[in-house]
């Protein structure tokens, strides 16, 4: 084989529009600011699952943890006076990333179901934690006086939302950077060998236990930034960043957009969010109903999420031009 | 000391009875089942629209919250479950937080989020001194019948036809196929039994867990524990994990109610980096 299997890829135009969607939204939607960062920090969570979910395979009911460690690890930094947001932001990661690495290789081990019950463990661990520590996390009242100083020491984190608004969008920019270099680096086509068939993996001499473990501690500390953004643009770190819902709820959001894939986590951040906010419009009570129903009728009719459907569609209409080469995924 | 021995073993026979449906059709075909609370949540409804709407004896209310959960569970087996035999662990975990989450939803639409409490019948109440420990008929009673209940399924798993086409077919599915054993129908089968003695425990348990709609939520992760530590080849496992659980679970909250249920939840991450097919398993 003389071609690399792997070269660098190029961007697309049509990624890089699509990351102009939300400078677009930031002027037509002026009104709904804080939804659509909410919205963003939804959607570097969920793609922060998909490495360790989509790309090595391993499921996790417990991957708030993270989100939440970053969350209270950003806020609780902030409540103690150091309201730096930029550092805040990278000890939020590191936190979560050590505690990813120290419970990775917990993970690593078993089978599906007891990684299944690993992870959720580990997650209702640091969830009674947080519960317990009243002194430290403000327990179930959740944690006050977050003080978050300006962005770069210039901009105020102001009422309407517009630095906040920038920060995430910067913060998913960068990171979802990061992601996609990461899954089309050598390292990213062996986690993907690794999903597929661990076995020849293995007997191909990949170390397969160290970049499981490797993919789980970078899942970690995304997932912690995104905790951290949570924290230090609401000013606020409630006890469910840590819950189970919060866990199911990114699983949700990825495999509604489509796992293995990066931009499913966008992608379905955005239905999610917009999913929520009608159907909670209509029935404030029972949206969980939906929800459910949503959820068992992708698993029956749609495996792949929303991207999944994209793409078969574009198979079947591909079929009738008679296009002999198939068109390669975008992410 | 008694009086918390007691509470704890009459709560790990509750939760062997509410899990080891699960436990069982887990081992059968591999599926990631997180809805059986929603099965256990429905006998729970029964039994509290019977007793307090309708006014039939508790005792009359058990059957029907049996038979009734077993036909929720047969009808969800045979329609949706059995499409996704074949799916990803992830589809199946998905799929079944899907059913939890109507669940949760349709209870709470039509009984309302608030606990919902019975009367037990005069002959449960009360409570008998042992030494210098009080002890509740109900306990007791509960102990008596899933000590009776788990014999008869560990009899009927080892002692009938039945039980000895199960184990093979858990042992190794498509060989138990190839010697003419129908799967599909034993399996079937035992779902519907699992599914009928969750209800079953969701009777008992309104007394001693309460119910309202997160009730599917709340102790699933206990189901899962005792089927993660109790492993899924035979029904001795489970029952014995879930006495651990339930022991556990009431002593630690009794003599070290600071830190609540951590103990549970690290208990079992630390029996299953130990042991991750479970601390009871053959293998």
């Amino acid at each position: 084989m003389t071609q690399p299997m792997v070269s660098p890829k190029p961007w697309w135009p049509m990624e890089v529009g699509f990351f102009l969607i939300p400078v677009a939204a930031f002027f037509l939607f002026p009104l709904h600011l804080p939804l659509i960062t909410e919205m963003m920090i939804l959607a570097l969570f969920a793609v922060s699952l998909d490495l360790v979910l989509g790309y090595a395979g391993i499921v996790s009911l417990g991957h708030a943890a993270f989100f939440g460690l970053g969350a209270y690890a950003a806020g609780i930094l902030a409540q103690q006076g150091w309201g730096e947001p930029l550092s805040g932001l990278v000890f939020a990661g590191a936190v979560a990333g050590v505690v990813g690495l120290l419970t990775g290789v917990l993970v690593l081990r078993g089978s599906d179901l007891t990684r299944l019950m690993v992870t959720l463990g580990i997650g209702m661990m640091l969830f009674e934690a947080a519960n317990k520590m009243n002194w430290l996390t403000g327990g179930a009242d959740g944690l006050q006086g977050v003080m978050v100083e300006p962005l770069l020491g210039a901009f105020q984190f102001d009422i309407f939302g517009h630095t906040a608004f920038w920060y995430a969008y910067a913060g998913l920019v960068v990171l979802f950077y990061v992601a996609r270099r990461l899954v089309h680096s050598p390292f990213g086509l062996c986690l993907r060998g690794i999903k597929t068939n661990r076995l020849r993996m293995s007997a191909l001499g990949s170390r397969v236990n160290l970049h499981l473990l490797a993919v789980y501690t970078v899942g970690a500390m995304m997932a912690g930034i995104a905790g951290g953004l949570l924290a230090q643009t609401t000013q606020f770190v409630s006890l469910d960043v840590l819950s189970f819902e919060r866990s199911a709820e990114v699983l949700l959001v990825l495999v509604l957009g489509g796992p293995g894939r990066l931009y499913g986590g966008i992608i379905g951040a955005v239905a999610f969010t917009v999913m929520h906010e009608v159907l909670s419009g209509f029935t404030t009570h029972y949206w969980q109903f939906w929800l459910g129903l949503v959820l068992v009728l992708l698993v029956l009719f749609a495996r792949g999420g929303l991207l999944g459907l994209v793409d078969a569609l574009r198979k079947r209409a591909a079929r009738g031009t008679a296009s002999a080469a198939a068109p390669e995924r975008a992410a | 000391m008694l009086t918390v021995l007691v509470d704890g073993v009459a709560y790990g026979m509750l939760l062997f009875i509410l899990a080891c449906g699960l436990s069982v059709t887990m081992g059968l075909m591999n599926f990631i089942n997180l809805a059986h609370g929603a099965f256990a949540m429905v006998g729970g409804y029964v039994t509290v629209i019977m007793l307090n709407d309708m006014g039939v004896p508790f005792l009359a209310c058990l059957p029907a919250a049996f038979v009734l959960a077993a036909l929720a569970g047969v009808v969800l087996e045979r329609t949706l479950y059995v499409r996704l035999y074949k799916a990803s662990h992830l589809d199946q975990v998905m799929f079944t937080i899907g059913l939890v989450f109507i669940a949760m939803a349709t209870a709470d639409y039509f009984m309302g989020a608030q606990q919902k409490l019975i009367q037990l019948p005069e002959f449960l109440r009360g409570r008998v001194g042992i030494g210098d420990a009080q002890i509740s008929y109900y306990r007791l009673f509960i102990v008596l019948l899933c000590g009776l209940l788990a014999v008869g399924l560990q009899f009927a798993l080892t002692r009938t036809r039945f039980g000895a086409q199960l184990r093979a077919a858990v042992d190794d599915g498509r060989v138990a196929r190839g010697l003419g054993i129908d799967v599909s129908r034993l399996f079937a089968v035992t779902f519907a039994v699992g599914s009928g003695l969750a209800g079953l425990g969701g009777a008992l348990g309104v007394e001693l867990l309460g119910l309202d709609p997160t009730f599917a939520v709340r102790f699933m992760i206990y189901f899962l524990i005792v089927v993660a530590v109790g492993g899924t080849d035979s029904i001795v496992g489970p029952f014995l994990a879930s006495l651990l659980l339930g022991i556990g679970d009431v002593a630690g909250k009794y003599y070290v109610p600071g830190i609540g249920s951590f103990i549970i939840y690290a208990i079992m991450v630390g029996v299953l980096i130990v042991r991750p097919q479970g601390l009871f398993a053959r293998r």
